[in-house]
């Protein structure tokens, strides 16, 4: 109980220390270049704060309650002895690792919808869009992106083929579908990649990669482990695109049964 | 209000709750280890997220646009491409999950032959990786901004981008592209996001002609994009 106030101080100290850049940035700008008074100095220093005591029980409460299990889970469940289960010894195929893939599909997912900082572009992009892009559509589409991407990840782990192909794959799609998106969502959803693999999520799949790497026979894992990350920023682009496509089309579709 | 936000911070949460509880009971059949402690580390996520999303609305959104606004207004592209630098490079130099990526890059060089095994150049590696990713997210603002600025469709810088991505991978090292391409997703932290976001929007918002939702978004996209790039460069050039 003592431990985990301690650990809490010593993560907010770490967090003071992180942002510290930050703010040396904004008020150095402010004050030397910009040279006028903030407006609402005082709120938005008790914002600040508010948002470094935030992060600080976020990442301390991740640290002694999630982490840990999550990262052993990944070791058990990539853990030959459980996936050959009773037939010992056997040589494993890429479909024997059914769990692995549930595991990665829905611990994407899960961990998506509580990352933060999507959390507060989907905030900005309802305000901006005045309502027209729902906060949780918008997470739900993120998170069912990253959910298939690393699930996708894991698959290229345990077969071993070059990342670079699935990533070059993915560009081509994203381009193809750019040509027929609505023309407002196309900067969020390229957005959306890369805030999806922040404080959360990077954690546990960095632990399932991994873990992966180091027991399927024939990967190192100095190599093989990385990759994850790449799939989980790159997927939820294509399932943010698809999503606004997909509204548009049943949006005109329902006009159009409307008119008739 | 606190109760109904703390209600949503749940939420937010209960997922990751169901999937752990669900694969520890149903597949892996164990109990759970420390269930006290693994209660009061929920807690604390719940009320740490319940905070930041506070202290968001508060503070991050308000001084980012606050700031964008007064740029626009004093209308020196200099400084605000300044600006736009020395946020990027500031916020991602200092980044933990950085730090961290930068040291694994210097582990596979060392096993790879690529620089020599021993502590020192290893240290060395890996701080010129951070300050390469560090370069790399400032020049993205600073690019992202002036795309802001000029009105220009971000497809088209984005088409650029992938296709130097692709160029770079078929002449960098085997052992780079993995650590490459991740390095792309773990630039952009918690702070930086919201910070960079309300400065996009801000600007879009009070630029004439320019569309919030068209323009404002997409300086993200590009801080996870040129750092695949230079990270690729930097493993040809070492």
């Amino acid at each position: 109980m003592i431990q985990i106030v301690i650990d809490l101080f010593n993560t907010l100290k770490a967090t003071v220390w992180d942002v510290l850049p930050i703010v040396v940035v904004i008020f150095g700008f402010q004050l030397l270049i910009l040279r006028k008074p903030i407006p609402h100095l005082k709120r938005i220093i008790s914002g600040f704060v508010l948002v470094l005591l935030g992060l600080a029980f976020f990442l301390e409460g991740l640290e002694a309650a999630l982490f840990p299990l999550g990262k052993l889970m990944a070791q058990q469940l990539t853990n030959p002895a459980f996936i050959a289960g009773d037939e010992v010894g056997r040589v494993l195929e890429w479909w024997d690792y059914q769990w692995v893939y549930l595991f990665a599909f829905a611990i994407g997912f899960s961990t998506t919808i509580a990352e933060p900082s999507l959390l507060a572009v989907a905030i900005k992009a309802n305000q901006v869009s005045a309502g027209s892009i729902g906060i949780w559509g918008l997470r739900i589409a993120v998170a069912i992106g990253v959910a298939i991407g690393i699930a996708l990840g894991v698959y290229r782990i345990i077969t071993g083929t070059p990342l670079y192909w699935y990533i070059i794959t993915g560009y081509v799609f994203v381009l193809i579908q750019t040509m027929f998106a609505p023309r407002l969502i196309i900067a969020l959803a390229y957005d959306s990649g890369g805030v999806t693999t922040s404080t959360v999520t990077v954690p546990l799949v960095a632990a399932l990669g991994l873990g992966l790497a180091s027991t399927v026979p024939g990967r190192n894992p100095l190599l093989d482990g990385f990759g994850l990350i790449a799939f989980a920023s790159l997927f939820p682009i294509m399932s943010v695109l698809a999503y606004a496509q997909l509204s548009e089309w049943s949006a005109k579709r329902s006009k159009k049964t409307l008119t008739e | 209000m606190i109760l109904n936000s703390l209600f949503d911070s749940l939420r937010d949460l209960l997922p990751i709750i169901l999937v752990i509880g669900l694969f520890q009971f149903a597949v892996l059949q164990q109990p759970i280890p420390n269930f006290g402690e693994i209660v009061l580390g929920v807690v604390f996520v719940i009320i740490g997220l319940t905070l930041f999303v506070q202290g968001l609305n508060m503070g991050l959104f308000p001084i980012g646009e606050t700031m964008a606004f007064e740029f626009a207004r004093k209308g020196s592209l200099f400084w605000l491409l300044s600006f736009a630098f020395a946020l990027g490079f500031g916020t991602t130099v200092a980044e933990p999950a950085l730090i961290a990526v930068a040291g694994e890059a210097a582990k596979i060089a060392a096993n790879g032959g690529m620089i020599e095994a021993n502590a020192e150049s290893m240290a060395t590696y890996a701080t010129g990786l951070r300050l390469t990713v560090a370069l790399s997210v400032g020049f993205a603002i600073v690019i992202g901004v002036f795309r802001i600025i000029k009105g220009w469709p971000i497809q088209y810088l984005i088409v650029v981008g992938y296709t130097g991505v692709v160029i770079m991978t078929f002449f960098a090292p085997k052992e780079i592209i993995g650590i490459a391409y991740d390095s792309g997703g773990v630039t952009t932290s918690t702070i930086t996001v919201p910070l960079v976001t309300a400065l996009g929007v801000g600007l879009a918002s009070s630029i004439k002609g320019r569309n919030p939702m068209v323009d404002g978004f997409g300086l993200i996209a590009f801080a996870s994009l040129t750092p695949m790039i230079f990270v690729m460069a930097y493993g040809m050039v070492i």
